[in-house]
């Protein structure tokens, strides 16, 4: 096998284990903060039903955490294996944040046994709730520090290059690099989010579902108000991310959004296709981009006329673009308009088909992240380290990637469906309402 | 001290605690799934879980820690090992992945599904196997520099006697391991016929263990002779570490004070493995890489360790914790009391 197709086989491997992974890690890094809520809730409104949304989530969030921990393991040796010039390099830089990841894991991962391990151990719940605090911090802190390390793959710095050779390191000037404050908040907010949109579809599809129970109901409403604060939160940080872009990785933004040449007033295109290099059957916003990118609606926007062509990322991440900001502003509106619905007691929020909406959003979310976490990707291309190191010489000389990317196609394939088959099977054989049957009667044995 | 000699001994502490407990962790699992195939997964299976349940993503962690840990301290070994390690490790990967998510799915979602627990149990046994390829493969004489790049040779790989001394070694070191740690802990659960159903696969797998470990030093002679003649300047470590493998054996077989038979094996194998690695010592791949050119930049390495030390300060009162709540408390261990999610 050429080095070529090394690079080819270990990019695509790469591509499919973050893909898979990234569904499993983003549940995990939100899901605790929604079982923090629900139980925080729970205790202070002294609301069992609160309490019990907290367990369940808790027993199907063990199941995802297992996925998410094997493919972390994954990507975690991948990047050795299929990169090794590239973390040769970058190990001499950007090894402290990793080594601070596992830390945090090591947090999350103690705490999470205990507070598994512990339901109705303690007298006092709010003992209980407090062993949760650190797995949810540990949870979000992984993604904290895995995606510094990102960042600085986006726009190193924190060395000095000599000879090919990296000196005058520091690692804290690396940590804190330019991309760091919009990617880390980018990647926590629509954590969040999306862990409380797949919750509220949950819910809303128990709703439709013939179960007309308070429990999920309850559910719906919290998670479609915790998901509506993220998603809000998410559009203002993105808004910083336009602007980030715009002054360290221009050429990014200008493929992103098809902004072919440099110009005032410029206008923020979605979707469309692009033709002999001229844009067609595009909505353009005018003055958006302009706005994005520097917060002013006239000032100049530098285009793909500026960049070398070699070092412009391909244009079909216009694409991954559209799909995150549409699913984004959808799933904004979804959620405020069910938020306002509740509040003034429209009937419309309780429909059949609003339901079925929420129930779509969980897997739109989803999507959302997969084609966000592209975008960054191939929106870095060609460089694996911009400016240092270009994707084609960092990867692996060994002839193997194709056999392997096979290999752990199938592994996903058979996590990914025994994932599934066993959070059905869990929660089918022991529905809600049985469950919480069962603890009325056993609250009643006490009394008598 | 240097910086490279405390990296080192930060590293291999931890891959010493991986072994340790990923050896009970995944000789558990083994055992669980042999006595559900003989039909006697009532005598093991409480107790089995009742250790792994808290305590199985933790070992992963180590497993983890070791390998962020290497390429922090010592970025060149992403160069070596990453290129020529792409296919054991992979297969490592997924066997830990099957492992690890099997594991719970069987505990979490479908308790006493047999195909689930087979699973596991299989892949399991299979890691100590696919990762114990790296310290082969650290020997020496099996990686070639082509244009500059290595290259493993596979076929001297799989047809070389210390390949499969090794392989032999991790299977049966893991099992005598994990045999030893639950009989322990049955015996502490006070649950006789698991204790003795367990304590005979210590006294099974006792024999391999001395065996092929002891092959090993003889089959270095011929392999790496300076890595041979390193090991006979750390004689007393082997010895020592012998003679607390006498005594954990006569413990076991008169029946008696099985926590401190536990606490020899430790020092058993902590002898053995830190003699070991001392005289493997300068080198992390023979001839091509020693602590010293493949370290780390001076600011990098500090910070490491700063880190490593703030990291410790958080990381071992949460261990003591986990242990206080579920190892060391009766009540947990005997199974009174049901406080799963």
């Amino acid at each position: 096998m050429g080095n070529e197709e090394a690079v080819f086989f270990s990019r695509v491997l790469t591509e499919t284990t973050l893909s898979f992974h990234i569904i499993y890690a983003t549940i995990g890094v939100g899901v605790p903060l929604m079982i923090m809520i629900a139980q925080w809730v729970g205790i202070k409104k002294n609301d069992d039903h609160y309490i019990l949304l907290a367990r369940r989530w808790a027993r199907g969030f063990i199941i995802t955490v297992a996925v998410g921990v094997v493919t972390g393991t994954a990507i975690g040796l991948q990047l050795s294996l299929l990169w090794p010039n590239f973390m040769e390099l970058a190990g001499n830089v950007i090894a402290l944040p990793l080594f601070m990841e596992t830390f945090a894991f090591f947090f999350e991962a103690i705490f999470l046994g205990i507070y598994l391990y512990t339901w109705d151990r303690f007298e006092n719940q709010k003992k209980h709730f407090l062993l949760l605090i650190p797995v949810a911090i540990g949870a979000s802190f992984s993604a904290v520090f895995i995606t510094i390390v990102n960042a600085f793959m986006n726009a190193p710095r924190g060395f000095d290059i000599v000879n090919g050779e990296f000196v005058n390191v520091n690692p804290l000037l690396a940590m804190f690099n330019p991309a760091m404050p919009t990617k880390v908040a980018h990647v926590v907010a629509t954590s969040y989010m999306t862990a409380a949109f797949v919750l509220a579809a949950i819910a809303a599809f128990r709703l439709l579902k013939g179960s007309n129970h308070e429990y999920h109901k309850k559910a719906l409403y919290l998670t479609m108000k915790v998901g509506l604060v993220f998603a809000i939160a998410s559009a203002i940080i993105g808004d910083f991310s336009g602007k980030y872009l715009a002054e360290y990785q221009p050429e990014k933004l200008a493929a992103a959004e098809w902004h072919l040449e440099t110009s005032e007033n410029a206008p923020l295109i979605m979707y469309g296709v692009l033709k002999d290099g001229e844009v067609k059957y595009a909505i353009k916003i005018p003055y958006a981009l302009s706005f994005l990118a520097h917060g002013s609606f006239t000032q100049e926007v530098a285009g793909l006329d500026q960049f070398p062509e070699d070092e412009v990322p391909p244009l079909y991440i216009h694409y991954l673009f559209d799909i995150m900001v549409s699913i984004g502003i959808w799933m904004t509106l979804l959620s405020g308009v069910f938020w306002l619905g509740v509040q003034r007691g429209w009937k419309m929020v309780s429909t059949k088909w609003f339901r079925w909406l929420i129930v779509l959003g969980g897997p739109l979310s989803i999507v959302a992240i997969e084609a966000g976490w592209w975008l960054a990707e191939v929106g870095r291309q060609p460089w694996i380290l911009r400016g240092i190191m270009r994707t084609q010489d960092a990867a692996t000389t060994s002839g193997h990637v194709d056999s392997m990317l096979i290999l752990f196609c199938l592994l996903y394939l058979v996590l990914g469906v025994g994932s599934v088959v066993v959070l059905r099977r869990m929660f089918r054989n022991n529905p809600v309402e049985r469950e919480i049957e069962d603890r009325d009667t056993e609250k009643g044995g006490d009394v008598l | 001290m240097t910086l490279e000699i405390l990296g080192i001994s930060v590293l291999w502490t931890f891959l010493f605690g991986y072994i340790l407990i990923g050896a009970i962790d995944f000789g558990a699992g083994f055992f669980n799934a042999y006595s559900t195939l003989t039909g006697r997964q009532h005598i093991l299976t409480n107790i089995i879980q009742r250790y792994l349940s808290p305590v199985w993503e933790v070992t992963n962690v180590f497993l983890v820690f070791f390998f962020v840990g290497i390429i922090g301290f010592f970025p060149k070994t992403a160069f070596y090992y990453g290129t020529t390690l792409l296919i054991p490790v992979s297969i490592g990967i997924i066997l830990l992945a099957i492992r690890g998510s099997y594991y719970a799915f069987e505990t979490y979602g479908a308790r006493g599904h047999k195909g689930y627990s087979f699973m596991y149990g299989l892949a399991g046994i299979l890691i100590p196997a696919s990762l114990s390829i790296v310290l082969t493969i650290s020997e020496g004489g099996f990686i070639d520099l082509v244009n500059g790049n290595p290259v493993l040779d596979y076929w001297k790989l799989f047809t070389s006697p210390l390949t499969w001394a090794i392989v032999v070694l991790s299977i049966a070191a893991t099992l005598y391991i994990s045999a030893v740690f639950l009989t322990w802990y049955a015996n502490k659960a006070r649950d006789t016929e698991a204790t003795n159903m367990i304590r005979k696969y210590a006294l099974i797998w006792a024999l391999p263990t001395i065996i092929t470990a002891g092959g090993i030093i003889v089959e270095l002679r011929n392999h790496n002779p300076e890595h041979y003649s390193n090991i006979q300047n750390f004689w007393p470590m082997f010895l020592i570490s012998f003679l607390m493998f006498i005594g954990t054996l006569w413990l076991i077989w008169k029946r008696r004070n099985y926590g401190l038979a536990f606490l020899l094996l430790v020092g058993q194998f902590a002898f053995a493995f830190f003699g070991y690695g001392a005289s493997h010592y300068p080198y992390l791949l023979y001839p091509y890489l020693t602590i010293y050119d493949s370290f780390t930049n001076p600011a990098m390495a500090i910070s490491l360790i700063v880190v490593f030390i703030m990291g410790l300060g958080l990381l071992i009162p949460s261990l003591y914790l986990l242990m206080r709540l579920f190892l060391f408390d009766k009540d947990y261990v005997r199974g009174k009391g049901d406080y799963h999610a």
